[in-house]
């Protein structure tokens, strides 16, 4: 089961050959090869190497033969192998990002869309090569103020990091602009970092591109060090389990939110707020990252709980369980590679269980959800059913009278 | 097989482009600079020729904001020097590089004789693609450009090419080498080279540089004015039933005087 810490305190230079050095890769070593990973697994059953097997190949000086298949492309880094393990090995943090690097540099060709996104990355500091400098062009569409530091550098309590989707993504700004909206009806002293912010760089570090991780990490953390703040506040859980996992072995220590735990910690103050009746029957998913990953199972579905007229209902596979959205660890840009080998989108997947729910909502709280899955219900022909709302989306709007 | 790669950097056109406050230049300040797309395509193909035949390949560049970046990119992909000619204005007009890049090709040691000279055959600043037959002109080899595939004879006196053409037609041409080849595209997409690479790269490699030869009068042909495009109205959505907005379509276009 995923617990507070994470992968390898202190360490840069870990790679799949010294890992066995260490604790975690000691722990790796004592693998039952009972396969709980692999069923578990949602591509399981399309990969030639699925986790157990990974371990199997190292234990026989045969890892290099995992580097030249591509079978790690399959891993969406969803945490389920992790979660359900009996030896509590840590693997979506430490062998499979290990494996993943290796198979980075063994493959001579990678798929476009990765390879694109992950210059983008580099280049832009946003994976859909957006102009940098527009990084906070939603601020103007939004309905209340939002401070940027540049232009502002006054300390705040809490530093909102936005992050990608959230900021260019049509879709993304509108939970942008909730948050905002939320953030203010609480008064919440926040500000952002607008342009100066990147990618944290998670899809680097836990999938494919350490290097890439590391100029995005050693950046952000150089603009952190600029201003003051006390607490972070994140609206990609992704972002969250970079600075959780990553950033804080190297001088991140500042206090750390996700915007959904972060505002059902306040639900007291929020609750009496939110007076606009919705009438919705909603179901919410568990994004890998804030569920598996941290268990924050209870705190969205209080927050959906407290919105009058909403009645939340269940998918079969929910919390710990939940099916991933297929977009964790790259394969936000693998879907045409996916399609290509006939797999199987996970988003289609959980859309088809997530619509058997009949629920008018399905609520997320992951900026990568709103298009995977909203492009899924078209896919399947669920678009006249049912729409994709990011829980802060529907706070927000209960906000209105 | 010794290959030479000139590459160049343009305006970003992902970022917002400004003008210069002399109204007929980019204000290179402002602008942000990337690797032109066919010069990584060019790069591309001599390192898969490298790989394939064995032999060097040189890559040559005129400095621009982030050009270092670029260079030592060559190098994690498999270049074995990398030159920046240095002191010049940003960005100089076509014919200026050409001339400034075969003036540089002459008097560096070790450069020429090559095998093939191979660069982008058209850039965002160049869409005529002027830069390698000029640079041709000046060096007084052979040019074929808008090419997808270059085979080098076992000899490496002549290679077979394919040349694109409009309308999905493909040539396949024979030149003499040494020649100055336009690339389109390399014959697989630039490869990735993870960032831990170029850092390495950074770390262990040398840019040498050149400084720019003397500059004489060099441009026939000047730009006298640049402007930002204007923007205009929002586009006009047609919605409702396909019945419906094909009425609306040929209303639109009967009104418009195009029916």
């Amino acid at each position: 089961m995923a617990s507070a810490a994470c992968l390898l305190p202190g360490t840069t230079e870990i790679t799949i050959e010294n890992l066995m050095q260490t604790p975690e890769g000691r722990r790796v070593m004592s693998c039952l090869q009972c396969g709980v990973c692999v069923g578990a697994c949602p591509y399981g059953e399309v990969m030639d190497y699925p986790p157990r097997r990974i371990i199997a190949m190292l234990r026989a000086g045969m890892v290099e033969k995992v580097y030249y298949s591509d079978s790690l492309l399959a891993c969406v880094a969803c945490y389920t192998c992790m979660y359900k393990c009996p030896r509590d090995i840590r693997l979506t943090d430490t062998i499979l990002p290990l494996a993943k690097e290796q198979v980075l540099i063994h493959q001579p060709d990678l798929p476009a869309e990765l390879q694109r996104a992950l210059q983008n990355t580099l280049r832009y500091g946003n994976p859909m090569g957006e102009s940098s400098r527009k990084r906070a062009a939603w601020v103007k569409t939004c309905p209340v103020p939002v401070r940027i530091f540049s232009e502002d550098p006054r300390p705040a309590d809490v530093l909102w990091f936005v992050e990608c989707y959230t900021s260019y993504y049509p879709r993304g700004q509108d939970c942008c602009r909730a948050t905002a909206r939320l953030f203010h009806a609480l008064g919440v002293d926040f500000a952002i970092l607008g342009n100066e912010e990147k990618c944290a760089g998670e899809c680097g570090r836990l999938t494919w591109e350490p290097g890439l991780y590391e100029t995005l990490m050693d950046y952000n953390m150089a603009v952190f060090g600029k201003y003051r703040f006390n607490r972070v506040v994140t609206s990609c859980p992704h972002a969250h389990n970079a600075f959780k996992c990553r950033y804080i072995n190297f001088g991140f220590n500042y206090e750390l939110h996700h915007v959904t735990p972060y505002l059902a910690a306040h639900l007291d103050r929020l609750k009496p707020m939110l007076r606009r009746k919705l009438n919705l029957k909603v179901t919410y998913h568990d994004s890998c990252c804030l569920g598996r990953q941290n268990e924050f199972f209870d705190a969205p579905r209080e927050l959906l709980n407290a919105i009058p007229g909403v009645k939340l209902v269940e998918m079969t596979h929910n919390r710990g369980n939940a099916i991933c959205c297929g977009g964790g660890g790259g394969g936000m840009w693998l879907d045409t590679y996916y399609k290509s080998k006939g797999y199987e989108r996970l988003s289609e997947r959980r859309i088809r269980e997530a619509l058997a729910t009949g629920a008018d909502v399905l609520a997320i709280s992951c900026p990568y959800e709103v298009s995977r899955f909203e492009d899924a219900l078209k896919v399947v022909g669920g678009d006249k059913k049912m729409v994709v709302r990011d829980v802060t989306e529907l706070l927000a709007e209960a906000l209105e009278v | 097989m010794k290959l030479i790669v000139l590459i160049k950097m343009v305006p970003d056109v992902v970022e917002e482009l400004v003008i210069g406050e002399d109204g007929k230049s980019l204000d290179i300040d402002a602008v942000r600079m990337t690797l032109n797309e066919s010069d990584d395509h060019a790069l591309e193909e001599a390192i898969l020729l490298k790989e394939r035949l064995g032999g060097t390949v040189t890559v040559v560049a005129l400095d621009s904001p982030e050009v270092d970046e670029a260079l030592y990119t060559a190098i994690a992909k498999g270049a074995d020097r990398v030159i920046k000619i240095t002191g010049i204005d940003l960005p100089p007009p076509t014919r200026e590089t050409a001339l400034l890049m075969a003036e540089v090709l002459r008097s560096q040691p070790g450069l020429l004789p090559a095998d093939a000279i191979l660069t982008g055959s058209q850039a965002i600043d160049d869409l005529d693609g002027l830069l390698a037959p000029l640079v041709a002109h000046e060096l007084g080899l052979p040019y074929l450009g808008i090419l997808t595939r270059i085979c080098p004879a076992e000899d490496l006196k002549s290679a077979t090419v394919l040349k694109e053409f409009a309308g999905g037609l493909r040539g396949e041409f024979e030149v003499p080498l040494p020649a100055v080849l336009g690339v389109q595209s390399a014959e697989k997409p630039p490869r990735y080279v993870p960032v831990a690479k170029v850092r390495a790269a950074m770390k262990s490699a040398q840019i040498e540089t050149v400084p720019a030869p003397a500059r004489g009068d060099r441009e026939l042909v000047c730009v006298s004015a640049m402007r930002i495009p204007e923007e205009a109205g929002a586009a006009e959505m047609l919605e409702g039933s396909p019945e419906e907005v094909s009425g609306k379509l040929c209303g639109v276009l009967a009104e418009r005087g195009l029916l």
